[in-house]
């Protein structure tokens, strides 16, 4: 049976902070929760299943957060993959939707790595030592920017890809955060402004980086009678897909992502191809995360990315794909170094005609929101998530 | 042993896991030491006991020390910078590391590099390091 329909996002709320030095993370996740769910027209008791991530804190999964905000659920998942984890619980919610274990799904995100001070992307972090990995990849110093530069450096090699065809994205991102009073980034930049920016780790420079936020955001999802009694536009989940990617036992190849897997059943579930897709919200961590993950969606072939990014094609109003229209994480937010949900809250927004007037795409029916979670140079999940509006 | 200006960190178990101790000691003693599938012959890394491509079971064996560049990424922000990459063993598998003893702005895909062996800070163990060949 075709989970196609079986689950529609009702309610969509970000936090408008970017920095929260006085707030608990779950307060943050609360707020988060209380805004979707007022956005939806439910309340806190229409809840009964959550679900939340490796932000979310406590450590034992979704049991300190449901503690916190006193919800009774009949159903609970925390799979944990990074930033793509949103993705991923929207297919789960949607599975149990359709199955009967909850009604009301609640998905949550918050952190605030910038109050604390997190060199996010320049620092290893040592995880936990029993990962089987950590003695033989910690000692070289992986961070997060270094990880994604070796795919940059490798795409460029097989393919040609340039720094300045990277730039777009970052362009076409600015371009749209100037209109979203949240973002941080507001400034609109140019390309040279970008190859000029100080280098991290090469072929990455500091512009083709996303932001460290504080913030959150969450989601309802709910089941097609519940959606239709609410007083929000119909925002159906028609596609889903997730797939891991890893170093298959060193058997490495960094020119593509888990997309090349994560997308495949999207597109067979909601039986649309790229060229369908009116708005797209592809996960920004670096500008080179966005260009793999669109070739590997299939919105072009494999290392044309740069061609297909650059003068200005994903600036909505300019360019024929429109992509995240808030300023993304490479401009307006990457709360808990986490841009999975925003991803898909744009999206929402975009298909209730409530993005950003300046970059409301018209007639915005069909759009895809796809996460990345983990490092591209290790190991990390694809996940994809295709909406429709109703 | 090379010389690198950064302190090299380490998080593990070298001594009290038998099944990558074999590495850490051929470290120390000069040699990488990977894993060869006894069933479908392949070399992996990072070492294991069940073979990754088929769960067969795995023996030691000294690789070359030859390998070439797959990718890499200089981190410039780090006080001192340094370059990891991924290199292509002789025997097959890409294997994670940093670039010592060269000129980072020199470094190409496809270069041929040879293993060289950094200890680790606080006592730990050596592991394999790479340098143009
Ligand atoms: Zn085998």
């Amino acid at each position: 049976m075709s989970l196609k329909g079986a689950a529609y996002i009702a309610g969509a709320w970000e936090h408008p902070t970017r920095k929260a030095p006085d707030k608990s993370i779950a307060l943050l996740h609360a707020e988060c929760a209380k805004g979707a769910l007022e956005d939806a027209g439910l309340t806190k008791d229409d809840v009964d299943g959550y679900f939340c991530a490796g932000d979310a804190p406590g450590g034992l999964g979704p049991l300190s957060m449901v503690d916190y905000m006193n919800l009774k659920c009949r159903h609970v998942d925390s799979t944990d993959v990074g930033g793509s984890s949103y993705q991923v619980a929207v297919g789960h919610a949607m599975e149990a939707i359709a199955a009967g274990r909850c009604n009301v799904a609640l998905i949550t995100l918050s952190g605030r790595p910038r109050s604390e001070g997190q060199a996010t992307g320049t620092a290893p972090r040592p995880g936990n030592p029993a990962a089987p990995e950590m003695q033989f990849e910690f000692p070289y110093g992986p961070a997060t920017a270094n990880l994604y530069g070796m795919c940059a450096q490798r795409h460029m090699y097989e393919y040609g890809t340039t720094s300045e065809q990277l730039a777009w994205i970052k362009v076409a991102a600015s371009h749209h955060a100037q209109h979203n009073p949240n973002a941080m980034l507001r400034d609109v930049v140019t390309v040279e402004d970008v190859v000029n920016s100080p280098m991290v780790s090469s072929p990455l420079h500091r512009l083709d980086c996303c932001v460290i936020s504080d913030g959150g955001g969450a989601l309802i999802l709910t089941k097609p009678e519940i959606a239709k009694s609410l007083k929000r536009p119909l925002v159906k989940v028609i596609g889903v897909g997730e797939s891991p990617k890893h170093q298959a036992g060193g058997e490495i190849d960094l020119t593509y992502t888990a997309a090349r897997w994560s997308g495949p059943p999207a597109w067979a579930m909601a039986g649309i191809k790229p060229s369908d897709i009116k708005y797209a919200s592809i996960y920004d961590s670096f500008t080179i995360t966005v260009l793999m993950q669109l070739e590997d969606l299939g919105f072009c072939e494999k290392g044309q990315g740069g061609k297909f990014v650059a003068d200005g094609n994903l600036i909505s109003g300019v360019g024929k794909l429109p992509f995240n229209t808030d300023g993304g994480g490479l401009c307006s937010n990457h709360p808990a170094n986490r841009g999975g949900i925003t991803k898909i809250i744009e999206a929402v927004r975009q298909l209730r005609g409530e993005a950003h007037p300046a970059v409301q795409v018209p007639n915005c029916d069909l759009a895809i929101a796809h996460g990345t979670g983990g490092a591209l140079g290790t190991r990390h999940c694809g996940s994809t998530v295709i909406l429709e509006r109703e | 042993m090379a010389y690198v200006a950064r302190k090299i960190p380490f998080v593990g178990t070298p001594d009290t896991n038998p099944e990558t101790k074999p590495f850490f000691q051929g470290a120390d003693a000069g040699k990488l030491m990977v894993r060869r599938c006894t069933s479908c012959k392949k070399v992996h890394h990072y070492p294991r006991e069940l073979c990754p491509f088929c769960f067969g079971n795995c023996e030691w064996q000294e690789a070359s020390g030859k390998a070439k560049i797959y990718t890499f990424s200089v981190m410039e922000r780090a006080n001192p910078p340094y370059a990891i990459g991924y290199v292509t063993l002789e025997e097959g598998p890409s294997v994670l590391t940093n670039f010592v003893d060269c000129d980072f702005k020199a470094l190409k895909i496809g270069q041929d590099v040879k293993v060289t062996f950094v200890k680790t800070e606080d006592g730990g163990p050596s592991l394999p390091f790479f340098t143009p060949a």
